[in-house]
């Protein structure tokens, strides 16, 4: 370490610009912060030894001073911002419904789809490159920080108010007072009403306030990187559930992500409309009749939690307790243990049951049996009173003719069909018909029987997702602190007036880390009465 | 019921006339020679602005009044609401200042913020489910503030700008200063345009395939350009010029195309007019009325420092409680949805903003251009984030 010692007799470390302790500008230094031939010092870390401004010798201070530079972070802010806003051009590949993103946006977008596609932007924000820049953007706010903030700390701390004759000429808020009448005492004593902190050495005046808010920005990088390091964590399943489940109304059901711990069952659930009759919401009246379908008023699913109290015990029914009884709407989740269901999605009137009889091929009114289908569990073969078997021989949950061939699009009973084989008593050849919601066909032409649909049971499906989520915490202490740090940064300013007595007078010099022209406005105020003159803006601005 | 909306509705086009006045007497406050009476203009200018404020806090609470529900549910109510806060973001930074000449640009901004907004359907709307928190009011109230806050860095760049570009020969600064104030006078075609069609009630109607279907879609403004394959069933109604571009495929893509299409036109006509009147650019024009009266060094730092004190403010509202209120409704705090995304990129670029000036000691010009850079992320989060790319945001 090559120390320097200034004048004033101070040691400064190795790379100090100006003198910690009087701020005389250490000469063969200046180049650092391109104060040579400058009317003006650069005073943006009080010309501190930053180590980044020190040593560029070793791979280790090279990668240093790559993420410490400013210039470097906000590179990647702008490459950050101008990839974000292409990643919003067309809609991310989450957002387009299940789609396969290969061919979606070929389809739907054209050529420009294609290569937005190919150049993997319907993924960024889950790209390794985007994260690279975020975390790249995190190192940089780790090393810009530590590099710059002790430093500045130690500097601050070891400040002096008796500063060097250079110092105070080059300060861009300077004047000189030719008077034999100025009143330190008044000028002390308006500082001290403006709240500042005076200090005083051989005559010399310190006057400072609000030094904290030069901590404002290491606060809020603190905060940054908390809130960085919770979103990583999410990677941890311990920390992060995250699941979707169905549940059909008065079903029961494991919840998923639980560990087979918890169960729930979904009482019902219920999907409210504004309507314009309605004298509520009468008022909506015009904004009802402009929409093309109904305002959504309400999601909710009411439904109880059970806690599974034979766990482990391998094959055999769980034993339920019930543990919380609630609902879950949209912006209130049902909570219980760690985790949150929240009300994500919902099918309407999916079939539950559905009953049929046999009667003559041309003779409704005959009935020779009847049988009723759970499409959540519907049997192989069903046996009548009257001595008739049914067999089931295929079961479409959500018919669809597909090429002439019925077929199911999902196995969601949303509008069920049946291929039935009819035994009638004693027979061993059945008659085969298909049936299913507005389509009844006896495949055999000189079938004697035919079934009929007597009746179906519907019920809504409610669509929750399953949160556990141990890093909110810690997200939002980075968030609390990010806050913090900021406020403490912009809204109160770190402002300096030095003030040194002269054989004819005194020179004044004031220096704020922002906000120039009200510390000029301060210092104006501090010198009222006292007859130190009010100091010249030495600043000139290149516009 | 009814009586609340039409006194907010009142109370709405008297803040927008009070602000109109007030504007006049920031403007008297450069054409009077003397202090004294330019002094006097400008606190008669200050007391309207916020006699306006106040009268269209009025508008603000009758409708809550009216409607049940916070006012800033759709973007009618929610750009009303911006125009609101940076009125007040302006009235905040006058009393620190006392710089007139904010007045005069920030007032007009805010009056061609409500004048757009009311081109969007006004009537009161119900809330949908994702809606019903009161991390709406929170989250939408604090956004607004801190993009109002913002705007005000915008205005105070636009004065250096004006007034500092060197007007004496063509430079990058000249163009640009003119395309800005091309897109402003984009806007007021805009409104022109709307305001006088929907006023003639003008409609011509088409139908076009729209996803496979036949749909009938509906112009009120004669079609430029009409939708893809679309067939005009009016029959008073001007025929299209050219069809829009196939890969326009939304239902009313082609329709907001037209109307894009017609507010650029108005501003040619606008921009040219008002240009070959002055037989000079328009920034060069303004010049000379601004230069007596502006302290560049004074107008930097207001646009700096509204860019400190609202980048905290944007930052609380437009992502923390925005985050917080995602993890209520939709069981994550972040999604990237386009106007997450968007928000995320305002919140870097004043971060950006904020390096550059304390760190690398970005002032005056590049700080200027750095403001309207950030209003126009602003603007376009508001604006084509909503009517183009959308969302989950329910704003359209």
């Amino acid at each position: 370490m090559k120390e320097i010692t200034c004048e004033c007799g101070h040691v400064n470390p190795e790379g100090t610009v100006l003198c910690e302790a009087c701020g005389k500008p250490v000469e063969q230094n200046q180049h650092i912060d391109g104060n040579e031939d400058k009317k003006l010092l650069n005073m943006r870390y009080d010309g501190s030894a930053r180590r980044s401004q020190t040593y560029n010798r070793t791979i280790i201070d090279k990668i240093w001073n790559f993420f410490s530079s400013v210039k470097v972070g906000v590179t990647l802010i702008f490459i950050t911002v101008v990839a974000s806003a292409i990643g919003t051009i067309f809609p991310q590949s989450v957002f387009i419904g299940g789609a396969d993103p290969a061919t979606h946006y070929k389809d739907q977008y054209g050529i420009a789809g294609q290569i937005y596609y190919q150049l993997g932007f319907h993924d960024l924000f889950s790209s390794w490159w985007y994260m690279l820049l975020i975390a790249m953007i995190g190192i940089s706010i780790v090393i810009a920080s530590i590099d710059r903030f002790f430093p500045l700390y130690k500097t601050l701390k070891k400040q002096k108010p008796k500063r060097h004759e250079l110092f105070m000429k080059k300060q861009r808020v300077f004047g000189e007072t030719k008077s034999d009448s100025i009143d330190y005492e008044t000028f002390k004593a308006n500082l001290k009403k403006r709240r500042f902190k005076v200090y005083e050495q051989d005559g010399h005046i310190l006057a400072e306030k609000n030094r904290f808010a030069r901590w404002g920005p290491y606060v809020n990088h603190i905060g940054l990187i908390i809130f960085l390091l919770g979103a990583i964590l999410r990677f941890i399943p311990a920390f992060y559930v995250d699941e979707h489940v169905w549940v059909r109304e008065g079903e029961t059901t494991l919840i998923p992500g639980t560990q087979g711990e918890y169960y729930i069952k979904n009482e019902s659930f219920t999907l409210e409309t504004y309507d314009k009759d309605n004298p509520d919401d009468a008022k909506f009246k015009e904004a009802i009749e402009n929409q093309d379908g109904p305002i959504p008023k309400t999601f909710r699913t009411d439904a109880v939690i059970y806690e599974r109290t034979n766990q482990g015990v391998a094959g055999a029914d769980p034993d339920l307790d019930v543990i919380k009884e609630g609902s879950a709407t949209l912006n209130n989740p049902l909570k219980f243990d760690d985790f949150a269901l929240y009300q994500a999605s919902y099918q309407l009137d999916e079939f539950s049951e559905m009953s049929f009889k046999i009667h003559d091929q041309d003779d409704e009114d005959t009935n020779y049996g009847e049988f009723t289908v759970d499409l959540t569990d519907p049997q192989s073969t069903y046996e009548l009173d009257g001595g008739f078997r049914i067999e089931v021989v295929n079961y479409f949950p959500e018919y669809e003719m597909q090429d002439g061939q019925p077929a199911s699009v999902s196995k969601y009973p949303k509008n069920p069909a049946f291929v039935f084989n009819l035994y009638p008593p004693g027979e061993e050849t059945p008659e085969t018909s298909f049936l299913g919601i507005g389509a009844n066909i006896g495949a055999g032409e000189n079938n004697q029987y035919k079934l009929g649909l007597t009746g179906f049971d519907t019920r809504d499906v409610t669509g929750l997702t399953v949160k556990k989520d141990h890093t909110l915490g810690i997200i939002s202490l980075g968030g609390a602190i990010f806050m913090i740090g900021v406020i403490q940064g912009m809204y109160w300013n770190h402002r300096r007036i030095w003030l040194q007595p002269r054989l004819d007078g005194a020179w004044i010099a004031g220096h704020t880390n922002k906000n120039w022209y009200a510390l000029r406005m301060e210092i104006e105020k501090s010198i009222e009465g006292t007859h130190i003159e009010a100091p010249q803006d030495q600043y000139e601005m290149k516009s | 019921m009814g009586d609340w909306t039409a006194i907010s509705g009142n109370l709405l086009y008297a803040a927008f006339f009070i602000y109109l006045i007030a504007t006049f007497f920031f403007a008297g406050t450069i054409r009077d020679k003397k202090k004294g009476k330019s002094r006097i203009a400008g606190n008669i200018g200050i007391t309207l602005a916020i006699i306006g404020f106040i009268t269209q806090i009025g508008y603000f609470i009758t409708r809550w009044i009216a409607s049940g529900h916070a006012p800033i549910s759709n973007l009618f109510e929610y750009t009303t609401f911006f125009g609101m806060m940076l009125v007040f973001a302006f009235i905040v930074l006058y009393f620190i200042y006392r710089v007139d000449l904010l007045g005069l640009f920030a007032l007009p901004i805010a009056l061609l913020l409500i004048a757009f907004a009311s081109m969007f359907p006004t009537e009161i709307s119900p809330l949908v489910p994702s809606l019903q928190s009161h991390w709406l009011y929170i989250h939408v109230t604090t956004a607004s503030l801190g993009q109002g806050i913002l705007s005000v860095s915008f205005v105070a760049g636009l004065i250096f700008l004006i007034s500092q570009v060197d007007q004496s020969k063509r430079s990058k600064h000249t163009i640009w200063l003119e395309v800005v104030i091309y897109i402003i006078a984009v806007t007021l075609a805009f409104i022109i345009v709307s305001s006088s069609f929907s006023a003639t009630n003008y409609e011509a109607t088409f139908e076009a395939p729209i996803e496979g279907q036949q749909a009938e879609i509906t112009y009120n403004m004669p079609a430029i350009t009409g939708p893809y394959n679309g067939e005009l069933i009016s029959e008073d109604a001007m025929s299209p010029l050219f069809q829009a571009p196939e890969w326009m495929r939304g239902e009313d893509a082609a329709k907001k195309f037209n109307t894009f299409l017609w507010a650029l036109l108005g501003g040619v006509v606008l921009y040219w007019g008002t240009r070959l009147i002055l037989r000079k650019r328009i920034a060069a024009a303004i010049q000379p009325l601004l230069n007596k009266k502006v302290n560049p060094e004074l107008v930097d730092e207001v646009s700096y420092r509204a860019v400190a004190i609202g980048f905290p403010v944007f930052t609380l509202g437009a992502l923390i409680f925005a985050m917080i209120w995602a993890q209520q409704a939709w069981d994550r705090f972040w999604g990237w949805d386009p106007k997450e995304v968007w928000a995320l990129i305002t919140f870097f670029f004043y971060a950006a903003y904020l390096h550059l000036r304390l760190s690398r000691g970005w002032q005056g010009m590049k700080s200027a251009w750095l403001a309207v850079g950030g209003f126009g992320i602003i603007m376009f989060n508001l604006i084509a984030v909503n009517l183009i790319i959308s969302g989950l945001h329910s704003y359209a």
